[in-house]
């Protein structure tokens, strides 16, 4: 991916022209401002990078992005970026969808890029509501929501992003949260350089019909309670003093604890590169929503060949052993006779 | 034997056979081979599997019948025939399906082994029609098949479980000998095809020798029937079905167009061939992805088309209903896409291995907003590698979706084709914007994607990949020119009319639509679509040989029309529009010309006989 010939950029070559229009507020904003500022970043050109979108609020995304950009229709953003990364793997593809668009009308097309594992960089931003439909629940909303369409609490019981994406076999799966643009920075860089489908469940605010969704948890004075870092091959623990942290009991289920009741032997040292994802997905488990201490980070990121270079290295491989088509051969291959 | 044909021991003209057993029983595999020998003997030919949708209904039912009907001659024939002159049934249950499409005086070659009590009951037959006399309008030869395999098979070793399976040979080597087909050809083909297997080589061979013999000592049937060469135009020739012409036209359609082939597609009856045969040609540069779905299978090819492919997918009916939304966005990018529906019969599920064209008021309207796009259609299996091209060469050159209608007689109906000499192929080649092709209000260059040529009215395709034209492109609707998002009602209704007019100047980009009227002096016009070709040119034919001059019009172009198409319509005192649907061309000329144009409907999963045709015409023009 490194390409030294890369001109340098700023922030401002890689902002289209387009006047932004989310709603004052919108946590949209400061995700596509970490974007923007990481692109120069990531050595890579404007004209090789795309990014596709479905329908929703964040799929306005790609016309404020000064690259070449597809605004889809609803659910169906990995289907176009599929057919497009598989057919020019020069490409930077990206995604970015949210929790309609990504786990409803789209779950299906979710679970089979993430586990064909197609070379894109998928952002999913979830703020547990669609947004612009004016505020009905949406796949990730918590049970009981009073919404629009939901006047007595909704009864759909919640898709956990992250536990879904290692459940359709992800090769690289992590959260982060519209508030904290350094943390943003850092995982969309480590998900853009995965080779391979990289999933990234981004906590956003939707500051108009679900105000307040994370703050339990994202809130500056709250994080250090309520946020789990999950570091490869450190001990997982956080608190104000890292007091507390992530342990296994012996029935195989993890627990938050004090690190002072346990010791520290009991802490669980986390391994994203574990090929069996179990640890993960318990890790995944961890909360039961945006109210409990919540890990964020990296989960999953294990290597394995992506659907497109496996497609083209099969093409190269016939063309070795076959040669090159030729039409004439071909349509004379069966039977033929002479009139 | 039916009137037009001669007795057995002379020379024939024309023989419609048709092979009926269990779907286990080989019944495609037979057929396929007794054309393909009939083909390098040199006749004209033409086939039409029918086999259920069940892999293996129950066996000796009704439900597993499976059949192969082929028509050979020594002229140019149009269709795989009316009704079989010779039905080889392989147990009751084949017959029973089957001997109502056979004219009385025709031939029936029955496997005598297979009518035992238990098969005759499975059949729904109480008492046995070989006894019974319900057969004697017919010639019937009883053949017991089954022990006569098993006997001849012996030296083989093969167990009689395994060759037993080789009694299709029998039937095979029988009406090889009865209708002097080569023999070389098909043990030829057995010897390569079970190579991996001595046992199944030698078993199936000697069956079919079994076969050719007992037809030659027997003395049942009077001397073998010759049916001499038919008289083709000069070149090299294969037998081609419908979805293999498609995969190939569009293997040709990307080299002429210069662009690398992706399909994407879901499998679903009876389209799932072509993805299936273009999966082989990686070397060709051929990109397929079976996808999860119907919608992704289009979304997938649209995003190729986005990157600078040819993008393809493939689907019947039901698939298209899922793919709409995904080709209106086509519409709305103006991006090339082609999308190939096999139509089948519906609604719904409806009859997934039978034939109906009743998807082209679908492909026409079903879609919402105004999302015009181009539809052409293929009327005979080779023609489907014509059909495919010109397809490809519309999305390209236009920048839009285009919808190919096929179906599935087309499918899997057959044909000898002659290659075409791929010098006199078109270049269908687009060639990608490279450069701005326009200016900023402070006079800097930028890339207007929306900025379009005035010939066409087509728009820049800029791929990705191209410094200096990042652009966004989207569903929304987009301000002529720089294809900004614009929500201004004037800008809506332009780029809906632009549209729509970009579609409808490909009417000067296609040839007129031609006449038959050798008389020159009908009345009436026959116009059809799609794969009713041969069944309407062969009406037409016996129409005029009994005096009756009618006209004949195909098109092959149904969005939008020749230019003449009006002219032509209103150029006869009657215009009748057959059609496998209830009437869909026939409303949209009605609408379009104020003619009083007339349908003539079937809607049975099956094709035209020319026969209901030709009644058809005759019960609508006379007596008016």
């Amino acid at each position: 991916m490194t390409d030294i010939d890369v001109p340098l950029t700023s922030k401002k070559d890689w902002s289209s022209d387009q006047e932004v229009r989310w709603c004052p507020g919108c946590g949209d904003y400061s995700i596509l401002t970490a974007v923007q500022m990481l692109m120069p970043e990531l050595g890579v050109r404007r004209e090789n990078t795309v990014f596709i979108s479905g329908i929703g609020c964040s799929s306005r995304f790609p016309y404020y992005m000064n690259t070449y950009g597809l605004h889809g229709i609803h659910g169906r953003a990995l289907p176009l970026a599929t057919g497009l990364a598989v057919a020019r793997p020069d490409l930077d593809v990206w995604v970015v969808t949210g929790d309609g668009d990504g786990l409803s009308i789209g779950g299906n097309h979710l679970i089979h890029a993430l586990r064909r594992n197609v070379d894109l960089t998928v952002l999913l931003f979830n703020n547990q509501i669609y947004g612009l439909t004016k505020g009905q629940y949406s796949p990730t909303s918590e049970l009981g929501k009073v919404t629009k369409s939901t006047p007595f609490g909704s009864v759909d019981h919640p898709f956990n992003p992250v536990s879904l994406a290692l459940g359709a076999e992800a090769t690289f799966v992590a959260r982060t949260h519209d508030l904290d643009r350094k943390h943003m920075m850092e995982i969309i860089r480590r998900a853009h350089d995965h080779k391979g489908a990289a999933f990234v469940e981004i906590y956003q605010n939707c500051n108009v019909f679900n105000d307040g969704a994370f703050e339990q948890v994202t809130a500056r004075e709250a994080r250090s309670q309520m946020l789990i870092p999950l570091v490869h091959g450190q001990p997982v623990r956080f608190g104000t003093d890292g007091e507390k942290c992530v342990t296994v009991d012996r029935q195989g289920r993890a627990l938050i604890a004090e690190v002072a009741d346990v010791g520290e032997d009991a802490i669980l040292v986390h391994d994203e590169q574990r090929d069996e994802p179990g640890l993960a997905f318990m890790l995944s488990r961890l909360a039961r929503g945006p109210y409990e201490p919540t890990p964020v980070g990296v989960f999953r990121a294990v290597e394995r060949p992506d659907y497109g270079s496996l497609v083209s290295q099969q093409m190269l491989d016939a063309q070795q052993r076959q040669g090159p088509g030729d039409l004439a051969t071909l349509l004379s291959g069966g039977t033929t006779w002479q009139v | 034997m039916s009137d037009s044909t001669d007795a057995p021991g002379s020379d024939l003209h024309t023989v419609v056979i048709r092979f009926a057993g269990d779907s286990g029983d080989g019944m495609q595999l037979t057929g396929d081979r007794f054309t393909l020998s009939s083909a390098v003997f040199g006749n004209d030919l033409a086939s039409m599997p029918d086999y259920p949708a069940e892999i293996r209904a129950p066996a000796g039912t009704m439900a597993g019948v499976s059949a192969f009907q082929i028509h050979i001659s020594d002229h140019d024939i149009l269709t795989p025939g009316d009704s079989p002159n010779v039905l080889v049934a392989m147990n009751p249950a084949a017959l029973r399906a089957n001997v109502g499409d056979a004219d009385p005086g025709s031939t029936l070659i029955v496997n005598l082994d297979a009518f035992d009590e238990r098969s005759l009951t499975k059949a729904g037959y109480g008492s046995n029609p070989l006894t019974d006399g319900s057969l004697s309008a017919y010639t019937v030869y009883e053949v017991p098949m089954t022990s006569m395999t098993l006997e001849a098979a012996k030296p083989s070793g093969a167990k009689s479980r395994d060759a037993e399976r080789s009694k299709n040979f029998f039937a095979l080597g029988l009406l090889s000998w009865m209708y002097t087909r080569p023999t070389d050809v098909t043990l030829a083909w057995i010897a390569q095809r079970f190579k991996s297997n001595p046992m199944v080589v030698e078993a199936n061979t000697l069956a079919f020798k079994a076969g050719w013999n007992f037809g030659e000592t027997a003395e049942l049937f009077g001397a073998p029937v010759h049916i001499n060469p038919t008289v083709f135009k000069p070149g090299t020739y294969t037998n081609i079905t419908g979805n293999a012409a498609l995969a190939w036209g569009l293997i040709a359609a990307a080299q002429l167009a210069k662009l690398p082939l992706f399909l994407a597609s879901y499998p679903i009856t009876p389209a799932s061939d072509i993805l299936h045969e273009l999966s082989k040609y990686k070397n060709f540069g051929v990109r397929t992805m079976q996808a999860e779905d119907e919608i992704a299978a289009a979304g997938a090819a649209l995003g190729a088309a986005f990157g600078g492919h040819l993008g393809v997918t493939t689907t019947s009916g039901p698939g298209m209903d899922l793919k709409a939304e995904t080709i209106g966005l086509a519409v709305s990018l103006e991006l090339p896409l082609v999308i190939i529906d096999v139509q089948r019969a519906g609604p719904s599920t409806g009859l997934p291995t039978k034939t109906e064209q009743s998807d082209l008021l679908m492909a026409m309207y079903g879609r919402h907003g105004e999302a015009p796009l181009p539809i052409v259609a293929a009327k005979t299996p080779g023609h489907c590698f014509t059909a495919a091209i010109e397809a490809a060469r519309l999305a390209v050159k236009y920048r839009t979706p285009v919808i190919l209608l096929t179906d599935a007689s087309l499918a899997n109906g057959a044909e000898p084709w002659r290659l075409p000499q791929l010098a006199d192929l078109p270049d269908i080649s687009a060639p990608f914007a490279t450069l701005p092709n326009g200016i900023t209000p402070d006079g800097s260059p930028e890339f207007q994607p929306y900025l379009r040529d005035p010939a066409t009215l087509a728009r820049p395709w800029a791929v990705p990949g191209t410094p200096g034209l990042e652009h966004r492109i989207g569903g929304l609707e987009k301000a002529d020119g720089t294809g900004a998002i614009s929500y201004e009602p004037a800008n809506h209704e332009l780029m809906v009319r632009t549209r729509a007019a970009k579609v409808a100047g490909i009417a000067s980009d296609i040839p007129p639509v031609v006449v038959d009227d050798p008389s020159g002096n009908a009345d009436v016009l026959l116009l059809g679509w799609g794969s009713t070709y041969g069944s309407i040119a062969a009406a037409a034919e016996r129409l005029r040989r009994r005096g009756k001059q009618v006209a004949h019009a195909h098109l092959t172009h149904l969005n939008p029309w020749p230019s003449n198409l009006g002219e032509v319509v209103k150029g006869y005192d009657k215009v009748l529009v057959p059609e496998l649907n209830l009437g869909h061309l026939c409303s949209m000329v009605r609408a379009e010309f104020l003619v009083d144009a007339r349908p003539i409907s079937k809607v049975q999963g099956q094709r035209f006989l020319y026969s209901e045709v030709e009644a058809a015409v005759v019960a609508l023009t006379e007596g008016t």
